[in-house]
């Protein structure tokens, strides 16, 4: 046992040398080394990270620390540079480095046209980003994850940015990051809060079963639980992309694709779930809290759908619906269907790579265009690019037995149990979800062509180093909802609930288990399934021949397509404020104000010792006097001192 | 006799050396004028040395002659101080054909 987690370090040191000679000798290495190294370190941490989950997929297996050096120790605080490996992160590390895996062989093709340094600059940042994310998910305290956490908040905004020649593109990575710090610094005071009133950070000494610090809290809704859950909670907004902070996700596809597959669907915005799955105790014991982080997750998830509905960048559409997917994972922890909400994580993180490496097959075809009212009838021309695509629509419309119906269906029944309101406004959100994938399908690859001839004749397949990737994610797609089959179709069937049930043990104990009734949710799957299959139809139809409309939308639609004024409204509230305010503060308190005290003080200085000079007339005798008076005044100040 | 006429007269001398060294310009007699306020101080010192081993009886004998000793401490001090003081009024005169005090505010600039 001890020998396997020994190399732990090896699955986050690897990308981190990766990045390292990509970084310092970009230079000096041919394409074919930079791919070959950039996949190659992933790979290998891939392949520890299977044989680590081998070796804990047995029964009863106790979470593992394995401690390197004291991080930082100052009087009562202790924080040790530590991993823990258990289910939790070690399903995450498959993930991570599985999709990230495919992502890197995907970006050789992708990035090729670039020159060999800025090619070799790409992959150090990507592989920088999987080293951040496994230092994020290995972490065994709060403070090592926030390492991780700063890290890909880092990377994702140096990918962003990546073509920084591009002032928009810079504008967009630039918000990005600051949306992320208002969100980190919300972290960072639940770190403080964290460490002041329970004296501790570390996983282990928090949670574990025997005297973990919050197993002992036995009252609901304590003023400090709420506290410091609600601003981990701010924390994951930001890096999750929820509202109110959502608004950089959307900006953040001026990316390079294969990033919008890894960073902003499959894996970093899953940090804000992974942190909330990993506190699940604390979440439990604050019920306040769970019902804001349901009601934001869902307020989230159906803005993220309806603007999807009329967007017509197939990326933009693609980042929306993650935005609304997030908002489904946090409505699953949200209720307390905390497994549901790491089943979502990992079927999204297939099929949202999947869809978005679709999308930047297609992009690749058309030569760099993203408009889909400008695509059409690709089919013809992608084969593969166009049935893996299909695939990832079914498997995110939640059709069955694609993945996705599996992770939503529990999200959703676990909903039900909950509020048959909430449910009911998730399902809507789904069906939205449905149409605006099937919408988004069929005006993509279906029809006419709608775009130049000389694109028309650019159009072709992708090689093989994009198709296999999307093959293998269509694949997990399809067959990833197996692991987790719920009760009501097969009695133990859902494998990664038994797999997971260790760390969600105490949380279970406490909150009250709504149970549902097998054939109430024979009745929801029945219903949802079938309304799902003919909204996806209906949209398929509607947009089967699309027809480029000149007429301007009006009313709602027009306001969906302007994503709800959200950007226009916090340019008003927020920054045109905000940007006043700092003129004000620049005109007037800078240059008059303390400007002006800081000159003042230098003059009446210069003015003060050119009178004071004139004292010093040289005659002896006046200084003499002078001395005296001095001496008389100093004694009369010593007399009455006292 | 008792301590006020000690007190007195050294004041009274200590007011003369700053008078004298106030309104004199002669070099020499602000410097004599100096050395009285040193040595009126001294006087001052000597007296409650005096009054302070009446005071304390014949118990102390170790402190009895301290401020006595530190009189003379002083005065070869100011002996040296008046050579310096002395030469430096010497070379003045060599320089200038004056020992007026105001004459020297051209060390000024």
């Amino acid at each position: 046992m001890r020998n396997t987690f020994d190399l732990i370090y090896l699955i986050p040191l690897l990308p981190l040398i990766g990045f390292l000679i990509n970084g310092l000798a970009r230079n000096v290495l041919s394409k074919t080394m930079v791919s070959i190294i950039g996949s190659g370190v992933i790979f290998l941490a891939f392949l520890l990270s299977v044989v680590v989950f081998m070796s804990i997929r047995g029964e009863g297996f106790i979470p593992q620390v394995i401690s390197y050096f004291d991080f930082i120790n100052v009087g009562k605080i202790k924080v040790s540079f530590a991993f823990q490996v258990d289910q939790l992160s070690s399903l995450f590390l498959l993930i991570i480095t599985g999709v990230g895996f495919l992502i890197h062989v995907y970006s050789t093709s992708y990035m090729k046209e670039e020159n060999a340094a800025n090619f070799a600059r790409y992959f150090s940042y990507l592989n920088l980003f999987v080293f951040s994310m496994l230092l994020l998910v290995l972490g065994a305290n709060y403070v090592i994850m926030f390492i991780g956490w700063e890290g890909v908040g880092l990377c994702s905004y140096l990918l962003i940015g990546y073509w920084f020649k591009n002032t928009i593109y810079n504008n967009a990575a630039k918000k990005a990051f600051i949306m992320n710090r208002i969100g980190d610094l919300g972290f960072l005071l639940g770190i403080f809060w964290m460490i002041n009133s329970l004296g501790s950070v570390s996983f282990q000494d928090l949670f574990n079963n025997e005297n973990g610090i919050v197993n002992g809290i036995s009252t609901l809704n304590t003023h400090t639980m709420v506290g410091i859950t609600l601003l981990l909670f701010v924390g994951a907004i930001g890096k999750s992309a929820q509202i109110p902070l959502y608004t950089w996700l959307p900006d953040a596809m001026a990316g390079p694709t294969p990033v919008s597959a890894l960073i902003h669907a499959a894996t970093m915005v899953t940090a804000g779930i992974y942190m909330i799955a990993r506190s699940n105790l604390m979440y439990t014991l604050a019920p306040t809290t769970m019902t804001v982080v349901a009601i934001v997750g869902l307020a989230t998830a159906i803005l993220g759908a309806t603007i999807a509905l009329k967007q017509n960048d197939i990326k933009k559409v693609l980042a929306y619906s993650t935005v609304s997917q997030l908002g489904y994972m946090f409505l699953g922890l949200g209720v307390g269907a905390y497994t549901g909400a790491v089943f979502h994580v990992m079927t999204h993180a297939f099929f949202k790579a999947l869809l978005f490496l679709g999308a930047g097959s297609v992009i690749h075809a058309m030569g760099g265009g993203q408009d889909i009212r400008k695509m059409g009838g690709l089919s013809k021309h992608m084969r593969i690019t166009y049935i893996t695509f299909f695939i990832g629509c079914i498997a995110i419309a939640g059709i069955p037995p694609f993945s996705g119906f599996f992770s939503k269906d529990e999200i959703l029944s676990g909903v039900f149990a909950n509020n048959p309101v909430l449910y009911v406004i998730g399902l809507g959100g789904a069906l939205l979800t449905a149409f605006y994938m099937f919408r988004l399908l069929a005006m993509t690859f279906m029809g006419k062509f709608r775009g130049t001839e000389e694109q028309l004749h650019h159009v072709h397949e992708s090689p093989s180093a994009i198709t296999v990737p999307l093959i293998i994610l269509a694949f997990l797609s399809m067959v990833g909802g197996l692991v987790g089959i719920p009760a009501y179709l097969m009695s133990g069937g859902h494998k990664l609930g038994q797999f997971l049930d260790p760390i969600f043990l105490n949380s279970n104990a406490i909150l009250a288990k709504y149970e549902i009734a097998h054939h109430t949710e024979w009745i929801l799957t029945g219903v949802s399934t079938i309304l799902i299959l003919i909204v996806s139809l209906w949209a398929w139809k509607k947009y089967k021949n699309y027809q480029p409309e000149t007429a301007e939308e009006t009313g709602l639609a027009k306001v969906l397509q302007n994503k709800w004024y959200v950007d226009e409204l916090y340019d008003a509230i927020i920054v045109r404020p905000l940007r006043s305010l700092s003129l004000f503060l620049n005109n007037v308190v800078e240059r008059s104000g303390i400007d002006g005290l800081v000159n003042g003080v230098g003059k009446g200085i210069n003015y003060g010792s050119r009178q004071i000079r004139l004292l010093q007339s040289g005659q002896v005798g006046a200084y003499i006097l002078m001395m005296v008076i001095g001496t008389i005044v100093l004694f009369i100040i010593q007399m009455f001192a006292k | 006799m008792e301590i006020k006429w000690y007190i007195f007269l050294s004041v009274a001398l200590f007011c003369i050396g700053i008078i004298g060294a106030l309104t004199r310009r002669n070099a020499i007699i602000v410097f004599m004028c100096i050395e009285l306020m040193l040595n009126s101080v001294n006087l001052l010192l000597v007296a409650f040395s005096k009054m302070h081993l009446s005071g304390m009886g014949a118990g102390f004998p170790q402190y009895a002659t301290d401020a006595q000793l530190f009189v003379f401490f002083i005065m070869v001090v100011a002996a040296a101080e008046v050579s310096v003081g002395l030469a430096i009024i010497v070379m003045m005169y060599r320089n200038t054909h004056s020992i007026d005090i105001n004459f020297l505010n051209r060390l000024k600039n």
